[in-house]
């Protein structure tokens, strides 16, 4: 069991909550008059966000598994809600992307929103707040809350600030996610009373859910299905991504570039955090379904885009098609596979957030998306040109950029869990080079052929500004991987453990003895007991138990530690 | 017969809040024969200077624990009553607070009117601390009647006139039923103490004894007329949408958290043993109510008979806490009920905000462009429909959290996600009035009330709505002690929690 490894300052508390002052100090100390103050402050509030988010990379320990800067307060005690935040190798890196995007996302809108600004980055800091609390929390309670408060600011953006048709797409929008999310909270229920059962401990602690509570095969599946539907609406898998065009679509530029950028990674970074370790068994039952409909989404997707008019809508099935891949990666329930999902998300919140910043780009100039509208551009803007080139090749995964490399681990991925399923993906790889490249070819080469393109100015300094960090990580990661490999690499290997030989920790059941009390508290002792995140490269098979020897919890022997460790501690197994 | 108990407490001071409140109503009718027409909400102030002692009286029996049985057990003052008398008198407080200003602009502003609440709100006091039948109709009746007249106070305008007639009629006709199901339970078991039927209960078996079925029945059918649970809820959209708003959203709160206390007191305890015969009826009503209210709710432009419909899909909500059985189902109806207030007091309350003169403001397009003429107004409004929604961070969804809890604590899974998928629907109709707040275009210019008390309700009803939602523990946990005292008569453990 990862413990929780405290941190001297509260900078996720921090991280998370400074966009909600931002927004509050906005809506109650700003005038609607003073739109520079309005536009500048959200700009200066989410990238001060960012630089404090930055020592979450410095401090972070790469060696351990466990989660690092936690922190904990009681909230709701009556019903085992804590306040309890905490990162490890899985979400620093979803944390990090949130905090760049929503700093760009702000500093893109300066010339395309100009009406009830205040609103607008009052929702944007909003959303922030939301997104990191999601890849935060390690609280079922509190998670749910961020998850759905999210919603609300998203379909403010899409439905106030967007175009076409907005307020269809931003209640489909919300309609979709709620009806994955509370089918959802039904699944996190059942995990609290099954965890009640098993243990007498009443709490939502995600970890101690994961870790503690073993769950029968047939309830295993049940719940597996009600955290898919949650997440994969939101991912989107096939059949479920029919609200992403439209939202992308008719969402403002930012919107759409926090929607592809980071919220799609919630639902793929649920299934990561909940889906594979809670449900193992289910999970590896579940593999041919789930690779099924990634497979189906990567093809359907890529095609579907090649035939779109709109670039923006190209844009958004691409996203299904990539979504796709993240999905099949981490199905491969291999360590190169989730590895390679795991940095796919943060390639495609690269990749396609730059292209929803360039067609924001183009859209503010010509106030349209249709492809057939331009054409030739090249010599009119060499600079957006190569800003463009870089994208798009990250996005289909040139050798050299990030792309390639999350897509090259999650082929050998899927190769080692099956050539079948290598096959498939190349397949899409193909066809993403296919749309994407003819785009490309449509908009910016041949002659100027609409008159409308020939005064079209290039991108100014604020708009290199935005584009210029997301390059730089683009070129990173494509050609030095290590660093963020590194960092979820313990996690991730862990994870697959975990799927692959489940373990589960013993509790004494609360309502034997007067241990139990004390059961909670000491792996609070033993989190404070290792301030500096000392490593603790863990060679055994089982996930680390907490608690030092002479804790009074039953200990199951590394050896032991196999399927049935029944005997030693209460499975529910065993008390149903 | 007076009870003598052994704790040295003169019997009155446990009914202090009634006998506080029946004492200022007297002085309300009395003192209001002074004051002139035009300084009636004088009439008002002084309600709600009485509802504050009773409130604090309450709270203070409250704190101490009392847990008493009066007047030869007619009426028990407990937690669970003293919970809900002190939720009784915030909604009225409230009520007072949005009828301030309502009453002048559609030319009621009687001093009758506050008298009439404040009896409608002794009936609902002694109604959740009856555990008689005969004083379980009493305070029924006391309660209705005054309803009755509030229904029908716009005397000039012909749809109250009609809501209140239909209100009666249908009133009188389910309190009729509800009377027939009381005199069989008499018949059976001769008595009217509901201890008294439910020990005769226990010690026979009469879960296959026609007349027991037949009571039940026809209590249930009484009840549900009561909470407005589908299909006794044809009265309610005509009745919400003719009466005068304030007493609609008093309607909608009070009188439902009242039939919910007597229907908890009269099943947990009388007729907890025939519980798997009601516990199937009361499945069944709340997916009709929760279902059928919120499709029903969907086709409406007005939003008066949106919320109506609402508030039926919110009766069905709060039956799965019952259906379910367990302590946190019980328990999560005192809470929600809790919420309810404030959510539900506050969605109507906008309405008396754009309430002018000329239109009532209570048609979804005259929210058009809300959001631009005053932005805190359509913020408050957004809290209020995300809370009934059951979005966090509100209390709607922690309520709703634990209704659903109970639910899959007690294996009701199906009955949840009818629930969840219901609250998931809910929410298209609630966000067509924050579009068209938000995202449609002014038509014309838009008249918001500044009535500084209208403001200050409407304020610590979204800060109360937030606060439930952020910071639920010290609720939850009065919810759970409130309820102690019934869950041995119902016989549930209270061993969880």
């Amino acid at each position: 069991m990862p413990k929780l490894i405290e941190f001297s300052a509260p900078i996720l508390t921090i991280t998370c909550f400074l966009p909600l002052l931002g927004a509050f100090w906005i809506a109650l100390f700003t005038k609607k008059e003073q739109e520079k103050l309005i536009k500048y402050g959200a700009f200066v509030i989410s990238l001060v966000d960012f630089v404090i988010s930055l020592p979450l990379v410095y401090y972070f320990d790469p060696s351990t598994h466990n989660f690092q800067f936690a922190e904990r307060y009681s909230w709701i005690p009556s019903i085992g809600v804590t306040y309890l935040m905490g990162i490890d190798g899985i979400s620093i890196l979803l944390v990090m992307l949130t905090t760049l995007l929503s700093a760009i996302a702000v500093l893109c809108s300066f010339a395309a929103i100009t009406e009830r600004l205040k609103e607008y980055y009052v929702c944007l800091l909003l959303l922030e707040t939301g997104m990191l609390g999601t890849f935060m929390a390690l609280d079922f309670f509190l998670f749910y809350v961020f998850w759905e408060i999210m919603l609300v600011p998203m379909y403010f953006l899409i439905g106030v600030w967007g175009g076409g048709r907005k307020l269809y797409s931003a209640i489909k929008f919300f309609l979709y996610t709620l009806f994955g999310s509370v089918l959802m909270l039904l699944g996190i229920l059942s995990l609290y009373f099954l965890h009640f059962q098993a243990t007498g401990d009443l709490t939502f602690d995600i970890v101690k859910i994961t870790y503690q509570l073993q769950i029968s095969r047939d309830v295993q599946f049940w719940l597996f299905l009600a955290f898919f539907i949650g997440f994969a609406i939101k991912v989107p898998m096939f059949p479920f991504h029919t609200w992403l065009p439209d939202a992308h679509t008719d969402a403002p530029t930012a919107g759409s570039v926090i929607l592809a950028g980071v919220l799609l990674k919630m639902g793929t970074y649920g299934f990561i955090r909940f889906n594979l370790p809670i449900f193992p068994e289910a999970s590896k039952m579940l593999v041919p379904f789930m690779v099924l409909l990634s497979v189906i989404g990567i093809i359907y997707g890529a095609l579907v885009a090649m035939a779109q008019q709109d670039i923006k809508r190209l844009v958004a099935y691409s996203s299904v098609s990539h979504l796709g891949f993240v999905m099949l990666g981490l199905f491969a329930l291999n360590p190169q596979g989730i590895a390679g999902g795991l940095l796919q998300m943060i390639n495609h919140g690269l990749s396609t957030g730059a292209l929803f910043l360039i067609v924001g780009m183009v859209y503010e100039r010509r106030h349209t998306r249709m492809i057939s509208e331009y054409g030739g551009l090249s010599h009119q803007v060499p600079v957006f040109t190569v800003i463009f080139a870089i994208t798009m090749f990250s996005s289909i995964g040139l050798p050299g950029l990030n792309g390639f490399v999350g897509e090259f681990l999650i082929l050998i991925g899927a190769f080692q869990a099956s050539w079948l399923y290598a096959l498939f993906a190349v397949s899409g790889i193909v066809l993403g080079a296919a749309y994407m490249l003819w785009l490309f070819q449509r908009m910016m080469f041949g002659q100027i052929t609409n008159p409308a393109n020939r005064n079209l100015a290039d991108c100014n300094l604020r708009e290199v500004v935005y584009m210029v960090p997301i390059l730089i990580f683009m070129f990173w990661i494509g050609l030095y991987p290590k660093p963020y490999l590194d960092m979820m690499g313990p996690t991730v290997e862990k994870l697959v453990e975990r799927v692959n030989h489940p373990t589960y920790q013993a509790v004494a059941k609360k309502s034997q003895g007067t241990e139990q009390g004390r059961a909670g508290t000491v792996q609070r002792v033993a989190g404070k007991a290792n301030p500096e995140g000392t490593p603790m490269r863990a060679k055994v098979n089982s996930p680390q138990l907490s608690g030092d020897p002479a804790a009074p919890l039953p200990q199951v022997s590394p050896a032991s530690a196999g399927h049935g460790n029944g005997a030693t501690g209460s499975t529910p197994e065993g008390r149903r | 017969m007076v009870q003598t108990l052994n704790i040295p407490l003169p019997d009155l001071s446990a009914i202090a809040p009634e006998l506080i409140l029946t004492a200022w109503v007297c002085g309300v009718l009395l003192i209001d024969l002074f004051i002139p027409k035009d300084r009636k909400h004088y009439v008002g102030i002084l309600s709600l200077v009485g509802l504050t002692l009773t409130f604090l009286c309450s709270g203070y029996l409250y704190l101490r624990g009392e847990n008493l049985s009066l007047f030869g057990g007619m009426l028990a003052v407990d937690g669970f009553a003293l919970y809900f008398k002190m939720v009784f008198v915030v909604v009225v407080m409230l009520t007072i607070a949005i009828s301030l200003r309502y009453l002048p602009l559609e030319e009621i502003n009687l001093g009758e009117y506050y008298g009439i609440l404040l009896f409608a709100t002794l009936g609902m006091m002694v109604m959740a601390a009856s555990t008689d039948l005969i004083t379980i109709y009493l305070s029924l009746e006391l309660m209705s009647l005054s309803i009755y007249i509030l229904a029908g106070f716009i005397k000039k305008d012909p749809k109250s006139i009609e809501a209140a007639l239909k209100y009666f009629l249908l009133g009188a006709f389910s309190s009729g039923i509800l009377l027939y199901g009381m005199a069989l339970l008499y018949g059976l078991s001769g008595t009217t103490n509901l201890s008294g039927i439910g020990s005769y209960f226990a010690q026979h078996d009469l879960s296959h004894e026609p007349t027991a079925i037949l009571a039940m029945i026809l209590l249930i059918a009484g009840f549900a007329f009561k909470i407005a649970a589908v299909p006794f809820h044809m009265w309610v959209p005509d009745v919400y949408e003719g009466a005068p708003t304030p007493v609609t959203a008093f309607m909608s709160v009070g009188p439902k958290a009242a039939a919910f206390a007597a229907l908890m007191r009269i099943f947990l305890v009388a007729i907890v043993a025939v519980r798997p015969h009601w516990n199937s009826i009361f499945w069944g009503l709340a997916v009709l109510s929760m279902t059928i209210g919120n499709v029903v709710a969907i086709a409406q432009t007005s939003l008066k008979r949106m919320l109506a419909y609402s508030s039926i899909a919110h009766a069905g909500y709060v039956l799965i806490g019952i259906v379910a059985g367990n302590q946190i189902g019980y328990a999560s109806v005192l809470l929600y009920v809790l919420v309810y207030v404030f959510m539900n007091l506050g969605a109507f309350s906008m309405i008396i905000l754009l309430c002018t003169k000329s239109g009532r403001g209570d048609q979804i397009k005259d929210f058009t462009g809300l959001a631009r003429v005053n932005p805190w107004a359509a913020a408050a409004f957004v809290v209020f429909f995300l809370s009934l929604a059951g979005i966090p961070p509100t209390g709607g969804f922690v309520g709703k959290l634990y209704i659903f809890a109970a639910a899959i604590q007690a294996n009701y899974v199906g009955l949840a996600i009818i629930g969840v998928l219901n609250s998931a629907i809910s929410l298209y109709y609630y966000f067509r009035v924050v579009m068209a707040m938000y995202m449609e275009e002014l038509p014309g210019p838009l008249h918001l009330s500044t009535h500084p008390v209208l403001v200050f309700a409407l304020t610590v009803m979204v800060l109360a709505t937030l606060f439930l939602g952020l910071y639920p523990g010290p609720f939850i946990d009065a919810a759970m002690s409130s309820m102690a005292p019934l869950l041995p008569k119902a016989g549930v453990l209270a061993s969880h929690f």
